[in-house]
């Protein structure tokens, strides 16, 4: 009898094996194609401008060098970087950024902030049209971004504000419905017996909120301020179209405009790639740094 | 408790107000107003130089008449369709595989990484991995003997390579929220098949994929609404290129309002592209049936 039970699990055993190989392999495949790119970006980026073409196949850098980062953070002059293989174009790097730097932290604690005393409003005070006015907050949710987009553009051409910072950030700086909604969703879950002892003392609302509501709402905020921060980090549409001059250019903008600038015929693929390789350090470093907190974070929000 | 909470019954009328004020203005001057104000516009003819014309229905009608405009919402679904099973079918198979033998965070962390990429920085990738002649795939496709392929530069493929690129940048994101979704299906469902000897095939089917529903409702309904506004990959990429091939809504409506300035034109095709995502995003909440929930 045991002899026939462990033939039959054994069969069993088998052929799920070969169907776990099999999804292994897929799993593993998925993983490298995932990360090769990036490894090639790098590669690219180390590579002579002119030994890329030699040699397209090399998985190592070919006539590694770091020219390509000196030319494109202009520590060449146009005259040397034109030797060196490159368009005389660069691509100011460390301008760009600091630009993201402002925008986004512009971005990331002004929306954090208001939207914050908002989700409180609408989580615990009393007032006429509260739900109603929630409602329509909510439906904003829906508005897809390139409905905005035109009205949106004009308005900030009227104030004057294209190519400046405050242009850039103003549609993001008070409030985006998500994070509203997010945080109300949070705040209603705090335990109203917090806020009582407080309430009894006689604190006023904006007091209680300072020094009750924000403390216990900390995990809740670094999950919003995260995906914010890349939500600002990455946005390309909106810098694109109002901040193009270079004292305000953020990254994406910046890495869009450097590939329409070199020769059509032949770009200028190892300054490009350096620039895109540039690019990718800081969402890198985040992830490395707070991976665990990122990966949740986007985890619980994507599914809020 | 609600002894203290009662004494405040009343309202905090103003003190409320002041605490929305902020975000009440961020939401009328850049969501409100604007979604109005663009069915405005849509009604003039207006290159932000001149005052703005009235036009009646001119720019719907000129719409509906443009042959280039219905060619963008073929290739918008075109691409929908290229993209989202594919990539919904792969981050389902990567959750389940995170779920049931490897969800540690750093398969996590790796695989999001695409996700967290700037959308430009991942065009440009592909641009290069992607070029005739030297770029690494064209060269590992000769290098076991396969022809070479033109991707972005050829009318019939530019579209479906566009398509992939997208799904190599969201199917980790996509399959870490999957796998936030299969942490919820108890566990002891498993064990119970595991013991009528269920194999792993006829667990998916018969326990995963039921209960995983609202969780695929949700990723499919959004990344849907988000797929028909794709724009970033192609500015880096195609520039709406070769002919028409990836001239997609939202990048036409982009070139007709900021490359040609017609205000009114570009305008009235996101107001088309509104209601038309209203509908589509009606009609999936219907399919999906998101209502109601299997986990009973």
């Amino acid at each position: 009898m045991t002899t026939a039970t462990s033939a039959g699990a054994g069969r069993i055993q088998q052929r799920v094996s070969a169907g776990k190989v099999i999804a292994w392999i897929v799993f593993i495949a998925i993983i490298l194609v995932t990360l090769f790119p990036m490894w090639w970006v790098i590669r690219t980026a180390f590579s002579g401008s002119k030994d890329v073409f030699q040699n397209p196949s090399s998985l190592l850098p070919t006539g590694a060098t770091i020219q390509n980062f000196q030319r494109v953070l202009g520590f060449m002059t146009p005259d040397q970087a034109i030797a060196a293989g490159g368009g005389s174009e660069t691509f100011n790097f460390l301008v760009a950024l600091r630009n993201s730097v402002i925008v986004t932290a512009l971005i990331l604690f002004g929306q954090i902030f208001f939207s914050s005393l908002a989700g409180y409003a609408f989580a615990r005070l009393r007032f006429r049209g509260r739900e109603t006015l929630f409602f329509i907050y909510i439906t904003g949710l829906m508005v897809p971004g390139v409905v905005t987009l035109i009205p949106n553009f004009v308005l900030i051409h009227a104030l004057g504000w294209l190519n400046t910072f405050q242009g850039l950030v103003a549609p993001f700086f008070l409030m985006t419905p998500f994070s509203v909604f997010f945080l109300r969703q949070f705040m209603l879950g705090i335990p109203i017996e917090l806020e009582e002892a407080s309430v009894l003392d006689g604190a006023r609302p904006f007091t209680i909120f300072w020094r009750v509501i924000l403390p216990v709402s900390q995990t809740a905020l670094l999950t919003l301020g995260i995906v914010v921060f890349f939500q600002s980090w990455n946005n390309f549409l909106w810098p694109f179209l109002v901040g193009r001059n270079e004292n305000v250019r953020v990254l994406t903008a910046a890495l869009a405009i450097f590939q329409t600038q070199t020769p059509q015929g032949s770009p200028d693929w190892t300054g490009l790639m350096t620039g895109t390789a540039l690019s990718m350090i800081p969402s890198i470093l985040f992830l490395l740094i707070a991976g665990r907190k990122v990966v949740e974070s986007l985890q619980f929000s994507g599914l809020k | 408790m609600g002894g203290v909470m009662r004494r405040r019954v009343g309202s905090d009328g103003l003190t409320a107000w002041l605490f929305i004020l902020a975000s009440l203005v961020g939401f009328a001057f850049f969501y409100i107003i604007p979604a109005i104000r663009n069915v405005i516009i849509s009604f003039t003819h207006w290159n932000m130089l001149s005052p703005a014309r009235p036009a009646g229905f001119a720019n719907y009608s000129q719409m509906f008449g443009d042959s280039v405009f219905w060619n963008a919402l073929k290739i918008t679904f075109l691409y929908v369709i290229y993209n989202i099973p594919l990539q919904t079918v792969l981050a389902i198979f990567l959750a389940v595989m995170m779920d049931r033998f490897a969800g540690s965070i750093v398969i996590r962390g790796l695989l999001i990484l695409p996700y967290l990429l700037p959308p430009v920085v991942v065009g440009l990738i592909w641009l290069w991995m992607l070029n005739p002649i030297l770029g690494i795939v064209d060269v590992a496709l000769k290098n076991i003997g396969l022809a070479s392929m033109p991707f972005l530069g050829s009318v019939s493929q530019a579209l479906p390579t566009i398509a992939g690129i997208n799904i190599w940048e969201y199917m980790g994101f996509n399959a870490i929220l999957f796998f936030a979704g299969l942490q919820g299906i108890p566990k002891s469902l498993y064990e119970a098949a595991g013991l009528d000897g269920a194999s792993e095939w006829t667990m998916f089917w018969r326990i995963t994929l039921p209960l995983l529903r609202p969780v695929t409702a949700f990723v499919v309904i959004t990344t849907v609404i988000g797929s028909f506004q794709i724009f970033d990959t192609i500015a880096v990429t195609t520039t709406g290129g070769p002919v028409n091939a990836t001239r997609v809504l939202v990048w036409y409506i982009y070139e007709q309002a900021f490359q040609q300035f017609k205000m009114g034109y570009g305008a009235s095709m996101a107001t088309f592209l509104f209601v038309l995502l209203g509908i589509i995003a009606l009609v999936q909440f219907r399919v999906f049936r998101t209502g109601d929930s299997d986990l009973a």
